[in-house]
């Protein structure tokens, strides 16, 4: 059994199908990439998974149990964390608030403070800029605060939506390296990029997501070298 | 020593459109809906300080407004829950008319359990007046505890939101719903503590308020409602420290119009007022821009 299952999924806008019966798996310690054209439905699936959207059927599961019935703000407490497309930090609080905030289901108070200074040592920045107000953070910051923010939550699996939007390259190749890191700690991650290249770098599969349908999957290194995948994502 | 004497009414009036002007700033903040129904929960919390302190019960005046305070917040959840929760996916003009008919039908509510006769309210306050200048200044104890009173409450309620996981909460709620149930933050709950809150400040500031105008009927809470929703206005709508400025400028603009311009034009110069800001800084004096950042 997978950590995370994704059955016949169907997602509506009105009357518009976004999500047409997409399945999909993400085993324990991997890293998943979904990659696709802007308004393939990537950000869509993220959302349902965790309970911002309703699904118009399918069936989704973690751990084997039906998240259906479990409502948007019970799924960080199970162990699935989401960083949101476009960062979406809490801007007029600062960046400690913000990972407190991260933080807020749990109970452990003591261990809490540990996380804080996990985080900190992983993003020395966020560290420096502690009482700061995220609204005034770079783009790449900002970033940097959303999954910290969502590590706060110790997740065991972490959704992370178009994590390189409108970074500047450096940023780029540093976000992807936090990603590596989240999974040496033994992290699974499921990632939606637009960056299809960079994507496919850090991820062990992907499956490749076209106006709402998945039109391909596999091992990432074999996308790579496929040419279908290199004409279209990779620009090659 | 007339303005000043006016200047400290107007500054009493005000702090209580302030703690009135906290439930509208505080609920629009947070659910992202002008509640008009706040000003009659503030003639309910009037009753009940009323039937629990003289007509009914002969309670200490502490007491009786603990328990409108205990009633207003059960009624508060109630509306939410009842008028405003089924409308959360609604336009917001859907949620405004809702509004509305829950006020007319708290009005006519209390008009048929309390009758349309006005009652006379006798004043929760008994702290002696206090004489300045040799008693060329009186200052009742009505209008000294309406100013302390509010202060303790603005006091109260930012150390809460600034200090507490509940406010944290309250403020991510405001900002991005989807972010905060993302954190785990139950979205439906916060708003209902939100009004709660709200609507326990109401039955202080009818307490007050009544206490300084001691009459009491069923449309009583609708003039301070719509004047402490000018007065959010005025502030920044959605700030607290916006709501207690705005409230005391709308009370004391409000008492010297009273004083020197016109007694019949005074609330038209308050709404004169609200106008005004709408039309040349609609975000009031402490409302903010948020700037996108990329």
């Amino acid at each position: 059994m997978a950590m995370l299952e994704v059955r016949d999924l169907n997602v509506f806008f009105g009357v518009i199908q976004a999500i047409k019966n997409i399945s999909f798996d993400v085993n324990q310690g991997e890293v998943v990439a979904l990659i696709g054209a802007n308004g393939a439905g990537k950000t869509t699936t993220l959302h349902t998974v965790t309970g911002l959207l309703p699904a118009a059927s399918g069936k989704i599961t973690l751990d084997g149990k039906d998240l259906a019935k479990v409502p948007a703000h019970k799924i960080v407490s199970m162990g699935m964390a989401h960083v949101p497309e476009g960062r979406r930090v809490f801007a007029s609080l600062s960046v400690y608030d913000n990972l407190k905030l991260g933080a807020f289901t749990r109970k452990d108070k003591k261990e809490i403070e540990d996380s804080l200074e996990m985080v900190f040592e992983s993003f020395p920045r966020l560290k420096e800029r502690r009482n700061q107000v995220a609204g005034t953070l770079s783009g790449g910051e900002q970033q940097m605060l959303a999954m910290g923010r969502a590590l706060m939550s110790k997740p065991r699996i972490i959704l992370m939506d178009e994590p390189s939007m409108g970074l500047s390259p450096l940023y780029v190749t540093e976000i992807f390296e936090i990603i590596k890191k989240i999974k040496s700690e033994g992290t699974t991650v499921l990632l939606v990029e637009q960056n299809a290249n960079m994507a496919l770098q850090v991820a062990d599969r992907a499956y490749v997501l076209e106006t709402g349908k998945i039109i391909m999957d596999g091992n990432a290194s074999d996308l790579m070298n496929d040419e279908r995948v290199r004409k279209a994502y990779l620009g090659a | 020593m007339g303005f000043l004497s006016n200047l400290i009414n107007g500054i009493s009036l005000g702090s209580i459109y302030a703690v009135i002007a906290l439930g509208y700033t505080m609920v629009y903040g947070i659910a992202k809906m002008l509640n008009f129904a706040h000003g009659d929960v503030i003639m309910i919390g009037g009753y009940f300080v009323y039937l629990s302190s003289s007509k009914l019960l002969h309670l200490p005046p502490v007491l009786s407004v603990l328990i409108a305070m205990v009633a207003c917040t059960i009624l508060g959840i109630t509306i939410e829950k009842i008028a405003y929760k089924p409308l959360r996916k609604a336009t917001s003009l859907a949620v405004l008319i809702t509004a509305i008919g829950v006020s007319y039908f708290l009005q006519n509510i209390a008009l048929v359990i309390f009758g349309a006769n006005p009652v006379t309210f006798t004043s929760v306050v008994s702290i002696p007046a206090i004489k300045l200048f040799d008693g060329q200044i009186v200052i009742s104890g009505e209008t000294s505890v309406a100013i302390v009173v509010s202060i303790l409450v603005v006091i109260g309620l930012s150390l809460f939101i600034k200090k507490t996981k509940t406010g944290k909460a309250m403020l991510a709620v405001s900002e991005d719903k989807g972010a905060a149930q993302l954190m785990g933050i139950n979205v439906n709950k916060t708003i209902s503590i939100t009004f709660a809150i709200g609507s326990a400040l109401a039955a202080i500031a009818g307490a007050l308020y009544c206490s300084a105008y001691p009459i009491l009927q069923n449309t009583t809470g609708a003039m301070p409602g719509i004047k402490a929703f000018t007065a959010a206005v005025f502030g920044g709508i959605g700030s607290i420290p916006g709501a207690m400025i705005g409230g005391i400028l709308i009370g004391v603009i409000e008492i010297l119009g009273r004083a020197y311009i016109s007694t019949q034009l005074a609330d038209a110069i308050v709404f004169a007022v609200l106008i005004l800001i709408l039309m040349f800084k609609p975000t009031g004096i402490l409302g903010k821009k948020m700037v996108e950042k990329v």
